[in-house]
């Protein structure tokens, strides 16, 4: 896969809320089919960077690019038209069914609505969901991860080449979470997705990400794949590391080498 | 005879499809306009924490007002509206009767319709907003799509309360000229028929109720996104506007329109003339329980044809003298001055209902009181009662100036009950009516006003503008002048202070007619 061509460029982005900088002089290129994830703890400004991206928030200095264009100039309707969005927690509209969640973004569009039907159809299966069985019901009436599969469906819904995740996986229980997270991988790789995900789970970076970009404070602490990242000398960065190490570590212990868990 | 059997239900029941189609078309027009104002300004306002709190602070000014005194003010409002639209653009309107209540109506119904609105926009999850804009939506598609309908049920409810206000308010828009279920209550308040307040309650309180779970339907519907539910919502408030549409077309509005104030004389009166126009072949109508302040405007405005006012209240609130004249030079130049305003005085009916001090008969003889002037003396020791208007009635400033009068304490009563109030001796002295009944029901007397602080009342008929050359309505009108003395005025009223089928307005009238008719 090439990746030459960088989908999301951060520039010195700036971002204070009042006195306090929630993104300081943050720069970092994302390139075309890359999956990054952006681990820090509450406050660190990740969410903020995240949201600068389609412009739910407006940058005070820097540049961000989304494939070549600096989003000042691009429309930010149209600009979030064209890229997904995973909300925390869902996100989903409590009043519309899962079809007409996942398929807000094309009836926005103004596109005709056989073939969102067909768009949603189509999405519902992509996630793993029951075509029947979901497409009329109320947000209400799932469960947390069929809740977070029709908000990844809903992200996608509109062909985007990127995709911004919020703590997509965070509420979930651990087996939900697994097999989500790794669905979505599949996702991203199959559809050629650029993903910036944010999460406060190291681990869950480490086994989803090709690259980790670590914040605290609004700044960029350090940024590579899990192995490069292993190498840095910065004593945050280390700690972060520490907690999916001993995890990987008992439980090499605790389960037989060839067993299967 | 018993409760049920009672022949005045009959007669509530025929006037009921003229007052409830008025009430209806009244209040939902208000309501309509309601939201109309409320639902767009809530919306602006949402995002706008000042604009938001300075219209939630109107809106809560307007409901401290009392729903009585809110439709009486617009009435002259809408008459100066209504002068300078025809001096600028040569356009005049009727400031009587809808138009009024209406708006007033549509005033009190803003604030639960401006308050939910507002409670119900801001009170949406931010994270949904969010995502609202997350997924691309315009802040117009964001309001339409996701806002509006998330706060549907708050707005509802506030729709709902609103339309139970205005529904029970619009009860009171008859003084100001709007029939309404209300005509039931003032009249059955007045004239002691309690069948007829019973009537009015129940069919207002049913009628309230009834809107209420048809937008209860239709607030269900929408949130369960059953198409049936809103639809049979939808279609009972459309029913039952079509249902009031139908009366309306069919009223004649060729008719004389009759006016009366709020008291049970007047009541009769009405009914009287309106009997006699239609035993002249002329189709005619009673507008009665209008305020004292809006029927005079109203008679000038052509909004009534006739009624019958009392010569002396015409000289101090119209004419706005404050000397008193001898009663033949006083009615000759309160007719000139009316002519001036293109009124028709047409002429007495023979008694005087003139505000006079009244107490009981053995009390003044053993005080030896026969006149004011004797009261004066005793006046520190006395209590006195009077109606809601007498002591801000420039009669009381005279009375006290000529006598120099001082009572120990004043208190204001609903007229029907003063009268008793001074043979229980709850009070000493009270302000009466001396055409009223009850002062000889109850062994009261009259005292005398030997240095005439209180102008004459004499009873005179009265006929808009537009009737002036009105020979037909003349004709029918001519024999009631000058027939109807104190006496055979006091026992129709005492008549109609009854609490029976006898006493209703109609029936005193016709008794009237018999007594005076062969004069």
């Amino acid at each position: 896969m090439a990746r030459s061509q960088t989908a999301i460029g951060y520039a010195h982005v700036a971002k204070s809320f009042g006195r306090v900088a929630a993104v300081d002089d943050v720069s970092l290129d994302i390139a075309e089919g890359e999956f990054v994830a952006i681990v820090g703890g509450s406050g660190s400004g990740k969410t903020t960077l995240l949201r600068l991206t389609n412009r739910l928030i407006e940058a005070d200095g820097g540049r961000i690019t989304v494939e070549g264009e600096d989003v000042r100039g691009v429309d930010p309707v149209a600009l979030r038209h064209r890229i997904g969005y995973v909300f925390q927690n869902g996100g989903l509209f409590p009043h519309l069914s899962v079809a007409d969640n996942i398929g807000i973004t094309p009836r926005l569009l103004a596109l005709p609505a056989p073939e969102i039907a067909a768009r949603v159809d189509e999405l519902l299966d992509l996630v793993r969901l029951d075509r029947a069985a979901h497409r009329d019901r109320l947000p209400e009436a799932l469960s947390g991860g069929q809740r977070q599969r029709v908000g990844v469906a809903r992200a996608l819904a509109a062909r985007p080449r990127i995709v911004l995740m919020d703590e997509p996986f965070g509420a979930l229980d651990p087996l939900t979470r697994d097999a989500l997270a790794e669905d979505y991988c599949s996702l991203h790789r199959t559809l050629g997705l650029t993903t910036v995900m944010i999460t406060h789970d190291m681990t869950e970076a480490i086994l989803l990400a090709d690259r980790i970009a670590v914040m605290r404070e609004g700044r960029l602490l350090a940024q590579g794949a899990p192995a490069e990242l292993a190498r840095s000398a910065d004593a945050y960065v280390a700690e972060l590391l520490r907690a999916p190490r001993r995890q990987a570590e008992r439980l090499n212990a605790a389960l037989p080498q060839d067993g299967a868990a | 005879m018993s409760f049920v059997s009672d022949p005045r239900w009959g007669e509530a029941l025929a006037h009921l499809p003229d007052y409830l189609g008025n009430h209806v078309r009244v209040s939902l027009a208000a309501l309509a306009l309601g939201l109309a104002l409320g639902l767009p300004l809530a919306i602006l306002c949402r995002n706008r924490p000042v604009a938001r709190s300075v219209l939630l602070a109107l809106a809560s000014v307007v409901q401290t007002v009392p729903g009585l005194a809110l439709l009486a003010l617009f009435y002259p409002l809408l008459l100066l509206a209504a002068a300078v639209t025809l001096s600028w653009f040569d356009f005049s309107f009727s400031a009587f009767g809808f138009l009024p209540a209406m708006l007033a109506l549509a005033l009190y119904s803003m604030l639960p319709v401006l308050r939910n609105g507002i409670t119900g926009l801001n009170g949406i999850d931010a994270a949904l907003l969010e995502a609202a804009r997350g997924v691309g939506m315009t802040p117009r598609q964001s309001l339409i799509m996701v806002e509006l309908p998330l706060a549907l049920p708050v707005m509802m409810a506030g729709i709902r309360t609103a339309a139970v206000w205005v529904i029970g308010t619009a009860t009171l828009s008859t003084p100001i000229g709007q029939t309404s279920l209300g005509n039931y209550i003032f009249a059955g308040l007045q004239t002691q028929n309690w069948v007829f307040v019973l009537f009015g309650c129940i069919a207002s309180a049913a009628l309230a109720l009834a809107v209420d779970q048809l937008l209860g339907l239709i607030e269900t519907g929408l949130r369960r996104r059953s198409r049936l539910r809103a639809a049979l919502g939808g279609l009972g408030i459309a029913a039952l506007v079509a249902a009031t549409l139908v009366p309306s077309q069919a009223r004649n509005s060729t008719a004389y329109v009759i006016g009366a104030k709020t008291f049970a004389e007047q009541y009769v009166l009405s009914a009287l003339i309106r009997d006699r126009l239609q035993a002249a072949g002329l189709a005619a109508t009673t507008r009665a329980g209008l305020g004292s302040n809006v029927i005079f405007a109203a008679l000038e405005a052509g909004d009534i044809d006739v009624y019958i006012d009392y010569s002396g209240t015409l000289w101090l609130n119209q004419l706005h003298r404050s000397e008193i004249e001898p009663r033949k030079e006083l009615l000759a130049e309160l007719k000139t001055a009316l002519a001036g305003d293109k009124i028709t005085l047409l002429g007495e009916l023979g008694f005087e209902n003139a505000y006079a001090l009244v107490m009981p008969r053995r009390r003044a003889e053993a005080l030896r009181i026969r006149s004011i002037a004797d009261l004066a003396a005793h006046a520190p020791t006395l209590s006195i009662a009077g109606d809601y208007e007498f002591f801000s009635r420039p009669e009381w400033a005279a009375l006290q100036k000529a006598y120099g009068l001082a009572f120990r304490a004043q208190r204001q009563m609903q007229p029907d009950f003063m009268y008793a109030a001074a043979a229980s001796g709850e009070v000493d002295v009270i302000a009466g009516y001396t055409s009223d009944g009850l002062i000889a029901k109850y062994d009261l007397v009259t005292l005398d006003d030997p240095r005439h602080a209180i102008p004459p009342y004499d009873a005179i008929l009265l006929l808009a503008p537009k009737r002036a050359a009105d020979e037909r309505l003349k004709a029918a009108l001519t024999p009631l002048l000058g027939k109807i003395d104190i006496a055979t005025m006091r026992e129709a009223n005492l008549r109609a202070s009854g609490n029976d089928a006898n006493s209703s307005p109609d029936a005193v009238a016709k008794w009237l007619w018999q007594k005076v008719g062969g004069r």
